[in-house]
């Protein structure tokens, strides 16, 4: 194997692991500042990529479908904290998970009646569908690239907006204690709402700027849900630091997995997982 | 945590299992032509609730949430198909113990790894084994692969030559299902009101304490773990026999979120309450399929009422009618 090879698959591993990040930041928000496991999470994702699918076809724009989905994925997570997921805070994590799984039933069939079964592609756009040249025979994809940047640019972003901001601050203080924050007259309820329409217009975005490299399928929400729990855990419960590092860890386990041991690519994941809990039972940032 | 039983609640749980057990009698007048079906489909739903009952032990009263119970149901499974030579029955006496030794090991293992955790990190990590579990299958060339193995001949049950009980009949099978069922609840009951029992519901609620008085919660944890595990491959045992066909889906992550479904729903920590789970959820599935393409709707419907006004599950409603009607004048 030459290093231009390794290259590559170092990128790709990044970037999905940036992917990964912008769904598992929302999960490890919403549980460390609300308390809530949210197992309908991935069905953001999902609605983002089908969101994108479906606004790409009518307006003949990706980069218009992305924007106008943001929105969609925010407003749908800002109604259904409205509704349903404020009943539970004072209740049982049990009560969540089932709570949620219910909601994953209903937007899984929604996603049926709406779209179908049928698996979908959407078309990179024209001006993005270049490659990098890197020796006579292997090349990468700009797109790649451009997703991993504008992943790499939120992260950013979300760091300097909880690190140097005072909304940031109401979400670090919420984190750490979610009580006090109430008894020192913050909006608690608007916070909350606030956090879980952003992790949810974040899983939508990753979900919709994926779409040109990966298929939009049925269930897709689930098999991100489940890595983004491992990614969440991992770094430690309502650490995006952690989530971040996570994400990094298990995009690339995951890409090199597949590589050099494609027969037990899942299980590189998972065992990297197991590992890192029992050496630090709390994650690695808790 | 619930030991005690109203006496109303007792009598009409009674009333439900007689009417269980009468099923292959009232069954053939009433539904006819579908009567076979539903046979092998309340069977079905018999082995089910045996593996959530299992996971009521952990969820329930030892406070331990697993997402990777269905990996011992898998394996129990598998270990029918492992045993079972290729055209030939395997012997009951050799295929069943073999299954739960290996369950059993296998829980011991897994669980003396995972209790270090706890709260939702436990939750991944038997995540983690359960998707191990079911990646060992699902990739090695060990039992099929992906496509699963198919147990071609049931095992036999048989005593000097002497056929006893025939697990072929869909009737016999039933009851076989039915008496596991029965007897696993009895013996989770005596356990819970046993001293084992009464630390193990105490570390559920209180885990220092329970250190704190002296005891080990570590121990006891595993123990209920590895108890858990080999009743779920029990469960997955039977599931094979039934089937005749085992596959790497039984163990993975989705078979143990709907069984911790049916525990919730059910109202955990009542051992009777995830078999009625299971019961309300197979019975809406199969009634939801058949009325529209679209089930999935009502069905998630459906739980979120459930949530939303039955903070107890189904059982917490069931106690809550009987002990107000035993209090009332």
């Amino acid at each position: 194997m030459d290093s231009w090879f390794f290259l590559i698959q170092v990128l790709n591993g990044i970037q999905y692991g940036l992917l990964l990040f912008l769904v598992a930041s929302g999960l490890t928000l919403i549980f460390g500042i609300m308390g809530i496991i949210n197992l309908a999470h991935g069905a953001f994702y999902m609605l983002g990529a089908y969101l994108a699918y479906w606004l790409a076809g009518m307006t003949g724009s990706l980069i218009a479908a992305v924007l106008l989905s943001l929105p969609i994925a925010a407003l749908v997570g800002y109604v259904i904290e409205a509704l349903l997921v404020r009943t539970l805070y004072r209740r049982d994590h049990l009560d969540q998970v089932l709570l949620t799984y219910g909601l994953i039933l209903i937007f899984n069939e929604a996603q049926r009646i709406l779209w179908g079964n049928d698996v979908h592609g959407v078309a990179m756009p024209t001006a993005l569908a270049w490659s990098v040249k890197l020796t006579e025979t292997l090349s990468y994809p700009a797109y790649r690239l451009l997703l991993s940047a504008v992943c790499a640019v939120l992260a950013v972003a979300m760091y300097l907006v909880i690190a140097k901001t005072r909304f940031g601050m109401w979400v670090r203080a919420g984190a750490s204690n979610r009580d006090m924050v109430a008894a020192l007259g913050i909006n608690v309820k608007l916070l909350f709402g606030v956090v879980f329409a952003v992790g949810a217009a974040l899983a939508g975005l990753a979900g919709a700027i994926s779409t040109p490299i990966s298929s939009v399928a049925p269930g897709m929400g689930d098999s991100v849900l489940i890595l983004c729990f491992v990614v969440v855990v991992i770094g430690g419960v309502g650490s995006v630091k952690g989530a971040f590092f996570g994400a990094i860890l298990i995009g690339l386990a995951d890409t090199f997995g597949k590589v050099f041991v494609p027969d037990f690519a899942s299980f590189t994941v998972y065992g990297i997982m197991a590992a890192v809990l029992l050496w630090k039972p709390k994650g690695l940032f808790a | 945590m619930t030991s005690h039983i109203p006496k109303r609640l007792a009598i009409l749980l009674l009333v439900l299992l007689l009417v269980l057990a009468s099923f292959p009698l009232w069954g053939k007048l009433v539904f006819a032509a579908k009567f076979t079906f539903l046979l092998q489909k309340v069977t079905g739903i018999m082995i089910l609730a045996l593996l959530a009952m299992s996971l009521d032990l952990l969820v329930g009263s030892a406070g331990l949430v697993s997402l990777g119970h269905a990996a011992f149901f898998g394996l129990g499974g598998y270990m029918l198909a492992l045993a079972s030579p290729q055209y030939d029955a395997a012997s009951l006496w050799v295929a069943l113990p073999a299954a739960l030794a290996v369950t059993a090991a296998a829980s011991l293992v897994v669980g003396f790894l995972s209790i270090r955790t706890s709260g939702i990190y436990f939750i991944m990590v038997t995540l983690a084994f359960g998707q191990m579990g079911y990646f060992f299958f699902n990739d090695s060339k060990l039992a099929g692969g992906s496509d699963g193995a198919t147990i071609y001949v049931k095992p036999t049950v048989a005593a000097f030559g002497v056929t006893l009980i025939d697990l072929d009949s869909k009737l016999s099978f039933f009851y076989v299902v039915l008496g596991a069922l029965v007897a696993s609840y009895a013996l989770l009951r005596m356990l819970l009101a046993s001293p084992f029992g009464r630390v193990v519901s105490a570390i559920g609620v209180n885990e220092s304490r329970v250190q704190g008085l002296g005891f080990n919660p570590m121990l006891y944890k595993l123990v209920a773990f590895t108890i858990a595990g080999t009743l779920a491959g029990l469960a997955g045992f039977l599931a094979a026999t039934q089937y005749g066909y085992v596959n790497p889906a039984m163990l993975g992550w989705h078979q143990s979120g709907h069984v911790l479904v049916m525990v919730i729903l059910g109202g955990m920590g009542t051992l009777f309450g995830p078999v009625l789970g299971a019961f309300i959820l197979e019975l809406a599935h199969h009634l939801f399929e058949s009325l529209t393409d679209h089930w999935l709707l009502p069905m998630g419907a459906m739980i979120i009422a459930i949530v939303l006004l039955l903070p107890k599950g189904v059982a917490g409603l069931l106690i809550k009618w009987t002990t107000e009607k035993e209090d009332g004048p």
